[in-house]
């Protein structure tokens, strides 16, 4: 048996979007900023794709730029509204504990280069507070950056809240909606963000290509100079047979959205039932607001790497914590900033289902799983301490 | 996984000597829950000899392959050899480790010291204390902090 259940790191490209990269790739080979025919019937494709996009965010054509993914438009967002903002006298930047790198190390950079930064912590729920945002908020704020939904563990933030925060308060606002596009309903005026970025990996589009949303007037600076591409945004010669896929992806991931939400909240029922069941364990986030597709647990008395790398065994491909996390040694910072401790951080599970996977998939997780925690726990010299007393139960 | 060599996934698959041993003559605790590897050594001493050991891990798979190869390592060896079991030559008996996962292995050797040493101390064995730094010494483990 194989089960893929890493759909939060990435997921597996969408026939219909393969097929229209390749025929893209074959029909539109053009460069869109020639003039000449097949040049301008790239723009055309080009500018199609942008449209259509747009339409399904909600957002209108000119607020829409195509980047390399997730991480440049996350940094360029941020940027952005740092340097309009400092340009004002405004050096305050205002996030949460539980953010993605691509916003956590950009916010770092920034600090370095003298600017406050403002980490919101979150309730054991993994949820940010709006009233904390607002109370954070002051004259000296350039921007909040809030994500949409957290990639470790699922849990979906109040953003349409904070966005009517931010607007009141006349403060930037940026979401990294990185894993909630295609997978819950996002429309930029509902959120009424400034900047929201998305990456197509996540929804069935293909690797290194993704988009940030930037609302009409709002502040924005080039990471990469050069061509005068996405209005001068970002040069570099469009990746139009990515796009085009992406914007395939995007299109039949919302088409399916509901069918998809209804398998996937059952499939996470049943395995967060089932996985409670192991003792001391704990999902992690909040059990109602949260992806449909996110599951995620600590389970006491074990290490998490050498749990997937068992379950790898058994054909089953999961993480712990974020997949970019997978080279530090710390656990991760989401699961310490819901509170749990680090004996218990570092025994944790995330598995994330897409819409390929089914009942008979979470069965086989309910089977080896429950197998896995218990093998690992007889050999681990701390449960046998949990379990003689020596040391005490945290879960 | 590729992350490690077929030799560490053959140790973490199939660890050797993993258990307990009740009437050790020796027990050796080190790591801990914090940075994430806990390693617990059990040895039986005859004559000066290992008779048998055994080891519990809470820890990666670097940690658990490290620990199962350390004890096949020092099984049936006088404790002046295993006294002088080495990370590196544990690591090398692994086909090596990623430079990330190095840090794990070190606790295999340390886990020995103190086992060895706990033996020497329940049964007033005289022992030479700059044998024992690692034990002694209970360092904290550099870690790599910063993501890939
Ligand atoms: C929440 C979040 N933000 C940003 C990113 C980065 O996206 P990309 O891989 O497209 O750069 C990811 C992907 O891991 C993510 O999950
Ligand atoms: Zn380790």
């Amino acid at each position: 048996m194989f089960v893929y259940a890493d759909h939060a790191a990435t997921t597996k490209l969408r026939e219909s979007a393969a097929r229209v990269y390749a025929e893209t790739a074959a029909a539109y080979y053009g460069n869109p900023s020639s003039l000449h025919t097949v040049g301008q019937k790239a723009q055309e494709k080009l500018t199609e794709c942008r449209e259509r996009i747009a339409d399904l965010l909600g957002a209108d054509a000119r607020e829409i730029y195509f980047t390399s993914g997730g991480s440049e438009s996350d940094n360029q967002a941020i940027l952005s509204a740092a340097s309009f903002g400092a340009r004002k006298g405004k050096k305050k930047l205002i996030s949460t504990a539980i953010e993605h790198h691509a916003v956590l190390h950009t916010l770092n950079k920034l600090q370095k280069e003298g600017f406050e930064v403002v980490l919101l912590p979150v309730g054991e729920n993994g949820i940010v507070s709006p009233a904390d945002v607002e109370n954070a908020i002051d004259e000296n704020t350039a921007l909040v950056s809030v994500m949409l939904a957290n990639n470790e563990i699922g849990t979906i933030q109040p953003v349409e809240e904070i966005g009517e925060i931010c607007r009141r308060r006349g403060v930037l606002f940026h979401t990294d909606a990185v894993q909630a596009v295609g997978h819950i309903p996002v429309d930029v005026k509902k959120i009424g963000c400034d900047y929201l970025a998305l990456s197509a990996h996540k929804f069935g589009g293909p690797k290194g290509v993704g988009a940030l949303y930037v609302r009409r007037g709002a502040p924005l600076s080039p990471l990469i100079e050069g061509g005068a591409q996405e209005r001068g945004k970002r040069a570099g010669t469009e990746d139009l047979p990515a796009i085009a896929a992406m914007t395939e992806a995007l299109r039949a991931s919302i088409a399916d959205m509901g069918a998809t939400d209804a398998l996937l909240r059952k499939l996470q029922d049943k395995l967060i039932d089932g996985l409670s069941k192991i003792p001391h364990s704990i999902l992690n986030g909040d059990r109602v607001r949260r992806l449909p597709g996110n599951t995620s647990f600590c389970f006491e008395g074990i290490e998490g790497e050498s749990l997937l790398l068992l379950l790898d065994d058994k054909g089953v491909c999961a993480s712990s914590g974020s997949a970019c996390t997978s080279g530090s040694l710390d656990p991760s910072h989401v699961l310490l900033a819901i509170g749990r401790v680090h004996d218990v951080a570092h025994g944790s599970l995330r598995i994330t289902l897409g819409e390929e996977n089914t009942e008979a998939d979470v069965d086989y997780l309910l089977q080896v799983i429950p197998e896995v925690v218990a093998y690992l726990r007889g050999m681990s010299p701390v449960w046998r301490d949990l379990q003689t007393g020596k040391r005490q139960f945290i879960l | 996984m590729s992350l490690y060599s077929e030799k560490v996934m053959d140790h973490f698959r199939h660890p050797r000597n993993v258990g307990v041993i009740e009437d050790a003559d020796g027990v050796g605790e080190v790591g801990n829950a914090k940075c994430g590897d806990i390693m617990k050594m059990y040895i039986k001493v005859e004559n000066g000899i290992l008779t048998d050991v055994k080891f519990e891990t809470f820890g990666c798979g670097s940690a658990i392959a490290s620990s199962s190869m350390a004890t096949e390592m020092i099984k049936g060896k006088p404790i002046s050899e295993a006294l002088q079991l080495t990370n590196k030559a544990v690591t090398e008996a692994l086909d090596g480790l990623p430079a990330h996962k190095l840090h794990c292995s070190v606790l295999a050797e340390e886990a020995v010291q103190a086992a060895v040493l706990d033996y020497y101390k329940k049964n007033n064995i005289p022992y030479d204390e700059a044998q024992f730094k690692c034990a002694l010494c209970a360092h904290e483990h550099d870690h790599d902090g910063e993501n890939v």
